[in-house]
């Protein structure tokens, strides 16, 4: 079992909190694990990634080589586009469709849906509204992790022990919010694959 | 027992834990700020009583780092490359001091300077200094290193400089623990001169310094940390320290390298090593995180052609390495990449939604309208970020405290007025002084100190500055009617820029005090308090 996954996002979404889930996961299950962290100034509202290597072997180099990821999850979509080069050829690409406008000259959405849509193996959603439909406004970061849980090697199951892990501290209405958008992401994305 | 999932900044510090550190002491800098905020909320440091507080700046946090090792106990000091700089002093001294207690300085390198003003290798130092090194693969070996950093600091009485870089220092791993050691106790050093450099000592100290070199490369040929891996195709021996050691080894199922790999942890460079494979192998490819170093002394001045790295143009000479690049100088094939589509914008940080800064820059901008624009000398921090649009506001960011001494300079020859930005914590960490000099010239500058209460680009750690301004700024001898408080918020706006332009038009030093609290740091403060109180 080996997985490279690349997180994309712009500093403050919150794509940690989608690491952490998945890493908590993986370390339930025994596995290496390795997660690189954007730290700084770039937090500040700019583009922010994260590498996220799993595998049941020990894991060489913190990043991923371009070509080798397995799974791009974005929360946002233009942000997905800028770690193409990484993306292996038969990888998905997961993103949200919700843009964040913060700078003055950001691309035309048919031009970013153009892009994505050239790649093979892709699933777009837009998670803020799934989560807001849901009523857990919060928690687009874990419907956007359902999305892309088919992808990354563990069940339904496996995930529900991971959130219950990550946000357990914080009252069984937080999990199950959570819990919920997991499985609203994962619906939501079949219909991309099924 | 159980592995822990720590970031590498975090492994050196419970491996400095471990290993019966008694303090730590640094000023927060990316990418090494979690060395000490781990210690900071470690149980263990509480109970013990650690020291791990912040220091003003890196001297100092070096300086008091010494004090430590002098009085017999282990001590860290910690800071990001180009603190090491202001540290310099301090640090190439105490290597002809030598160490009491166990000392280690850690310094996290940031190249492609991903959060930072240049990629300097600290390795550099490391040589200038003449003491031992270690630089860390991957978090266990930096928990590894820490853990042991001391004993081999106290074993040759000399502070070891422990380097490790960005993506190593972020990036989380499984690290087993050893043993925890006890602390020393308090012990002079046997000698009482040890620590005084007159001439006459150094002299000898120095000496001492220089007569030790060659034992120091007889251990790092026994190191553990210094791996010979044998292999049969002798056409390339790959020569390969650090973190870049992940990237070779990524390119090869399970770790089978055809060619001879001397991997590098300690310096100095381990001789009998680089001898084998300089005799062995038709041409030597170097594979470094950072400046050419292993690559300059093995290459030298000569240009020894079998001596292949970032001179010889086979790895890029500037930036980090990835896995790609190190493929790439070693002549493996690489996969066709998805192309990185055209209308991708940059997305540059930016202030927070209701940041003071935005209002302080808003209202300079207008006072200075009159007098035309390139006269802002700032800083390193979040304001720093007024140099982009739509602000445009600062015309340099060169080192902490630079902004005043600048402001002073452009106004002595001619630039009047001149004007510094400088946030609260950098002001306390090295702006003072500079102030200082203005003051006694009564040089015609403004100096305008972002105030917000935190040491915020790197993580809102407590300021040094907190309370503590406007007396700083009196008692430098700033006249207490050019020392003007603000509260930068929109409906002051007028104000503010009246404020400014009458100290604008004041032939001496004015301090103007733009005195906000970081949202964004005081919102996740009062979370956490709320938290600590349930």
């Amino acid at each position: 079992m080996k997985k490279d996954i690349i997180l994309s996002g712009v500093g403050g979404q919150g794509i940690i909190s989608i690491a952490s889930i998945i890493g908590y996961t993986a370390l339930q299950k025994n596995l290496h694990l390795k997660q690189s962290e954007v730290h700084g100034m770039s937090q500040r509202g700019g583009a922010v990634m994260s590498n996220l290597r799993i595998s049941d072997k020990p894991i060489a180099s913190d990043l991923i080589p371009f070509g080798k990821a397995d799974v791009i999850i974005s929360v946002e979509p233009m942000e997905c586009l800028r770690y193409l080069p990484y993306l292996s050829p038969d990888g998905w690409l997961i993103t949200n469709l919700k843009p964040f406008v913060n700078i003055p000259n950001y691309p035309e959405m048919e031009a970013i849906l153009a892009e994505i849509k050239k790649v093979k193996n892709h699933v777009i959603l837009n998670a803020d509204d799934i989560a807001a439909e849901i009523k857990a406004k919060r928690s687009m970061n874990t419907v956007m992790l359902g999305a892309a849980a088919p992808f990354l090697g563990f069940t339904t199951e496996d995930f529900e022990i991971g959130i219950r892990g990550i946000f357990g501290g914080k009252g069984e209405e937080i999990v199950q919010q959570n819990i919920d958008a997991l499985n609203a992401g994962l619906k939501e994305a079949e219909k991309f694959y099924k | 027992m159980q592995k822990l999932l720590l970031l590498g900044d975090e492994a050196v510090a419970q491996g400095a834990l471990d290993g019966g550190m008694s303090g730590i002491y640094a000023y927060p800098g990316t990418p090494s700020t979690e060395i000490t905020e781990y210690v900071q909320e470690n149980k263990y440091a509480k109970e013990k009583g650690i020291h791990r507080d912040w220091s003003a700046n890196e001297k100092t946090a070096v300086e008091s780092a010494i004090g430590m090792s002098y009085a017999g106990k282990r001590a860290m000091a910690c800071m990001k490359h180009v603190g090491l700089n202001v540290a310099a002093d301090a640090f190439v001294n105490s290597a002809i001091t030598g160490a009491n207690g166990g000392l280690v300085i850690t310094v996290a390198d940031d190249p492609s300077m991903h959060s930072s003003q240049n990629e300097q290798d600290s390795r550099f130092f490391g040589q200038f200094a003449q003491i031992p090194m270690f630089e860390p693969c991957d978090q266990q070996e930096a928990y590894d290193m820490a853990y042991k950093s001391f004993e081999l600091s106290e074993k040759f009485r000399l502070p070891i400089l422990m380097r490790i870089v960005t993506r190593l220092a972020h990036s989380r791993a499984g690290v087993e623990r050893k043993e925890q050691k006890q602390q020393n106790e308090v012990k002079l050093p046997s000698d009482p001169r040890q620590f005084v450099l007159l001439p006459s000592i150094a002299k000898q100290s120095y000496k001492n310094l220089i007569s030790i070199q060659d034992k120091l490369i007889h251990d790092s040929e026994n190191s553990e940390f210094n791996k010979y891996i044998d292999a049969n195709d002798k056409k390339l021996g790959i020569i390969v320290s650090g973190i870049a050691y992940n990237y070779l080894m990524e390119n090869f199922e399970d770790r089978n390298v055809p060619h001879p790999v001397l991997k590098i942890g300690q310096y100095p460079l381990p001789k009998a090593h680089i001898e084998k494979m300089f005799k062995e192998c038709d041409k030597i490819v170097i594979l470094e995180e950072g400046y050419p170093i292993i690559e300059d002394q093995l290459a030298g001045f000569l240009c020894n052609e079998k001596i292949l790295g970032r001179r010889s143009g086979t790895v890029p000479r500037d930036g980090e390495l990835n896995p790609n690049i190190v493929a790439k100088a070693l002549g493996l094939k690489q996969p066709e990449l998805n192309a990185l589509p055209e209308n991708i914008k940059g997305r540059p940080p930016q202030f927070c939604d209701g940041c003071g800064h935005i209002d302080m820059y808003n209202a300079l901008n207008e006072a200075l309208s009159e007098y035309g624009t390139g006269r802002v000398l700032s800083d390193i921090g979040c304001y720093t970020m007024g140099a982009l649009p739509p602000f445009s506001a600062i015309n340099s960011c060169v080192d902490m405290g630079a902004s005043i001494t600048m402001a002073k300079g452009a106004a002595d020859a001619g630039l009047v007025p001149s004007v510094a930005v400088i946030g609260d914590s950098t002001f306390t960490h090295s702006g003072m002084t500079g102030l200082l000099d203005a003051v006694i010239e009564n040089t015609p500058i403004v100096v305008c100190i972002a105030d917000n209460s935190f040491t915020a680009m790197t993580g809102g750690q407590k300021s040094h500055a907190e309370d503590k301004i406007d007396n700083i700024v009196k008692g430098i001898g700033v006249p207490p009617e050019h020392i003007r408080v603000l509260n930068p918020m929109k409906k002051h706006h007028e104000e503010m820029v009246n404020v400014l332009k009458e100290e604008l038009a004041y032939k001496g030093v004015s301090v103007v005090i733009f005195r906000r609290v970081c949202i964004t740091h005081y919102a996740s403060m009062m979370k956490k308090k709320r938290a600590e109180k349930k």
